[in-house]
């Protein structure tokens, strides 16, 4: 059977990252914990990637790696590349990469509250963007800062410049930090469960504005979820982690239609829908395993319902199921048969 | 389904027009109130024996405060919770304690809800101690290994601690420490919005099972639509501190009337990228009001878009709206709105099933 080994769906043309069999080990007391073992992801301009995980996936710690904020140690990037534009950023001096970092690519965190300074105004912070990258003038940045929470729709910017991060409202705040990730026009900027943290009215407020934002700027977007429906709405291609692995890898229609993986199929039955009123919800039995104690073969394997012999031995590795998808199951026929 | 169960038997739970306000002092010497966090302010609903109310809102809309004054953990500033006719808030001594077992109580976050220097038998058999009637002492190990397997726990795991359990194993501890008293009612607080989607799932299910199988009722509090959708038979929608919709969970999924759960219905993101653009979105601007100054009239005039001065002036009540009244449709249900109006195609998807 054909498999991927390259980084899959490199896209056409234009590609900004490319994540190549990327590993990260974290060195505890307890054990070596393999959060990532190998994932290969790529993202263009223009596109939004959405990478979709539960806890301990290591959809962060990937994207950790890539900004280059792993915390080392105990964290290591024991082995794979990160290219940026074609540069590795894993083997660049570390005054080059912190130029990439923020003007190039920049990230937005789930806590708003946690990640902006609560001793300086919100006009100093992103008015330090400037400062810094751009040598201007404090009173320059100042207006660049009143120009982009404009832009991000804060209302009465001009008045609230001043203010400091606890004055604003959840769902501002991230507005903020949204403004931050775009003050140097970026071209990629990576959004780590941008909306988990705030009520579902504001969440759609945030998601459409990003939206929004990247489109008119052409950037492209990596965000990290656990929220399938924010994915339905907003991705054009899913990459699926489990325990360190990207187990499926598609285009988003295909893989809410027929998921070729069994994992991404538990997890798709199993959320309760709005839109109707189900029986007994699926429940993908287990629990995700530790990741110090990764299982042999298949880290899927005791969950799954479709396992056998093969899977508990043999590391599946990433199928190609189509030109544009991949699954890591062995048996992704019989996955997106049965259907 | 949910008709006979109303028609059939008495309400085993009444709230009527529940009102918490946490007082906003200033001064240290001279404390004196300059306001009041408005968390509840006039909440009515009744629950009845072995049914699911969900009950929704974002945060800070005082949903949670009703939890608490339920449990008894905080004394109403004004209204009654009537357990089987009986104004608990005012009882104190033996018989709030009767009260209280039947009443129980299953917390967000199994993180810190749970004492970590005592073992699970321990946690599980605390509420034993407080209700020996319940199960005699020589009873109770073999009570507790009981209900760690009724939760699907290995019942040999008495002895571990807390932080030896993952999340949704730890949510199943405290829902065993919850059945221990064979209470009638449970109110759930956010019981899995702390979990992964894999493992909600499992507690979902457990939940369902046990409502089966102990006849219980729930009061399921939640910020996540669509379980509550899964899990309830009836929901009342709150928006700072008053339910402004209730009705049967197709009533109100199906043909919601007020235009704060047509929006709140509407910002649910489906996971179907087919509905992307295909539904009728509505994007409310700005955020909630602070329950420190809570707007006059209607509450969710200032981010509706239907607010006419009308509803500056008069608060709507919470009935159902004259439109709709002896109308025989769906949308003949409670909803605390002016300008009530039926709007179909807020869901993407299928149509509507029945």
């Amino acid at each position: 059977m054909d498999t991927l080994t390259e980084s899959p769906l490199v896209p056409r043309t234009d590609t900004l990252l490319d994540v190549r069999d990327l590993h990260v080990e974290f060195r505890t007391r307890d054990g070596i914990a393999k959060a990532v073992n190998g994932v290969s992801y790529a993202v263009a301009r223009g596109e939004t990637l959405a990478v979709l995980g539960e806890s301990g996936s290591g959809k962060s710690v990937t994207v950790q790696a890539v900004m280059g904020i792993l915390d080392s140690p105990p964290g290591f990037v024991t082995r794979g590349e990160i290219l940026f534009r074609g540069e590795n950023l894993l083997t660049m001096p570390a005054d080059q990469r912190r130029k990439v970092r923020g003007a190039k690519m920049a990230m937005i965190f789930q806590d708003a509250l946690s990640a902006l300074n609560p001793v300086l105004t919100v006009g100093y912070q992103l008015g330090e963007m400037f400062v810094v990258h751009r040598g201007m003038s404090r009173r320059d940045a100042r207006a660049m800062a009143v120009e982009l929470m404009d832009r991000v729709r804060i209302p009465a910017a001009r008045q609230r410049v001043g203010d400091y991060p606890h004055q604003f409202s959840g769902g501002m705040r991230q507005r903020i930090m949204i403004a931050m990730a775009m003050a140097l026009e970026p071209d990629l900027i990576i959004a780590d469960e941008p909306t988990t943290a705030l009520d579902v009215t504001v969440q759609a407020q945030v998601m459409d504005l990003l939206a929004e934002l990247r489109q008119e700027m052409g950037m492209g977007l990596i965000l990290i979820t656990h929220d399938l429906g924010v994915v339905a709405d907003v991705a054009d291609r899913i990459a699926v982690m489990y325990a360190g692995r990207i187990v499926e890898t598609a285009p988003v229609h295909d893989i809410y239609r027929a998921p070729a993986h069994p994992y991404t199929k538990g997890l798709l039955e199993s959320i309760p829908r709005l839109d109707r009123k189900g029986k007994e919800l699926y429940a993908i039995r287990g629990l995700p395993p530790s990741l110090t104690d990764v299982p042999p073969g298949c880290a899927f394997n005791p969950r799954c319902p479709m396992a056998r012999e093969r899977c508990r031995t043999e590391v599946p590795p990433l199928y190609r199921v189509t030109a544009e998808r991949g699954s890591a199951c062995h048996y992704w026929e019989e996955c997106v048969g049965d259907d | 389904m949910t008709t006979d169960r109303r028609g059939a038997r008495e309400p085993i739970l009444q709230v009527k027009g529940l009102v918490k306000h946490f007082p906003l002092t200033r001064g240290v010497l001279f404390r004196k109130q300059v306001g009041a966090v408005r968390a509840v302010d006039g909440v009515d609903f009744d629950l009845y024996p072995g049914e699911t109310l969900g009950v929704v809102g974002e945060s800070g809309c005082g949903k949670s405060t009703v939890a608490r004054v339920l449990m008894n953990l905080e004394p109403p500033t004004s209204g009654r919770v009537l357990y089987k006719g009986e104004d608990i808030t005012r009882l104190s001594g033996p018989a709030l304690k009767a009260v209280r077992r039947n009443i129980q109580m299953v917390f967000q976050d199994p993180y810190t809800s749970l004492n970590p220097r005592m073992t699970v038998g321990d946690i599980v058999g605390e509420p034993f101690d407080i209700h020996p009637e319940v199960a005699p002492r020589g009873d109770r190990r073999r009570r507790v290994r009981e209900l760690l397997d009724v939760v699907g726990l290995n019942p040999e795991y008495v002895n571990r601690y807390p932080h030896q359990f993952s999340g949704g194993q730890r949510q199943r501890i405290g829902i065993a420490r919850g059945l221990a008293l064979n209470p009638e009612i449970i109110i759930c607080d956010e019981p899995v919005s702390a979990l992964d989607v894999s493992v909600q799932a499992q507690v979902v299910n457990l939940m369902e099972r046990l409502q089966r199988e102990f006849g219980l009722a729930y009061v399921f509090i939640a910020h996540d639509l669509s379980i509550v959708r899964h899990i309830c038979d009836r929901v009342a929608v709150m928006y700072l501190g008053r339910i402004v919709e209730t009705g049967g969970d197709a009533q109100i999924y199906e043909h919601p009337t007020h235009p704060y759960t047509q929006a709140l219905l509407s910002a649910v993101p489906v996971p179907d990228p087919d509905a992307r653009g295909g539904r009728d979105r509505i994007l409310l601007t700005g955020d909630v009001p602070s329950p420190a100054a809570v707007p006059s009239g209607c509450r969710f005039r200032t981010r509706c878009w239907k607010a006419e001065p009308r509803c500056e002036e008069r608060m709507p009540e919470l009935a159902v709206p004259r439109a709709f009244r002896d109308s025989g449709t769906p949308a003949e249900h409670p909803s605390a709105c002016h300008f009530a109006q039926e709007r179909v195609r807020v869901l993407p998807g299928e149509e509507p099933v029945n």
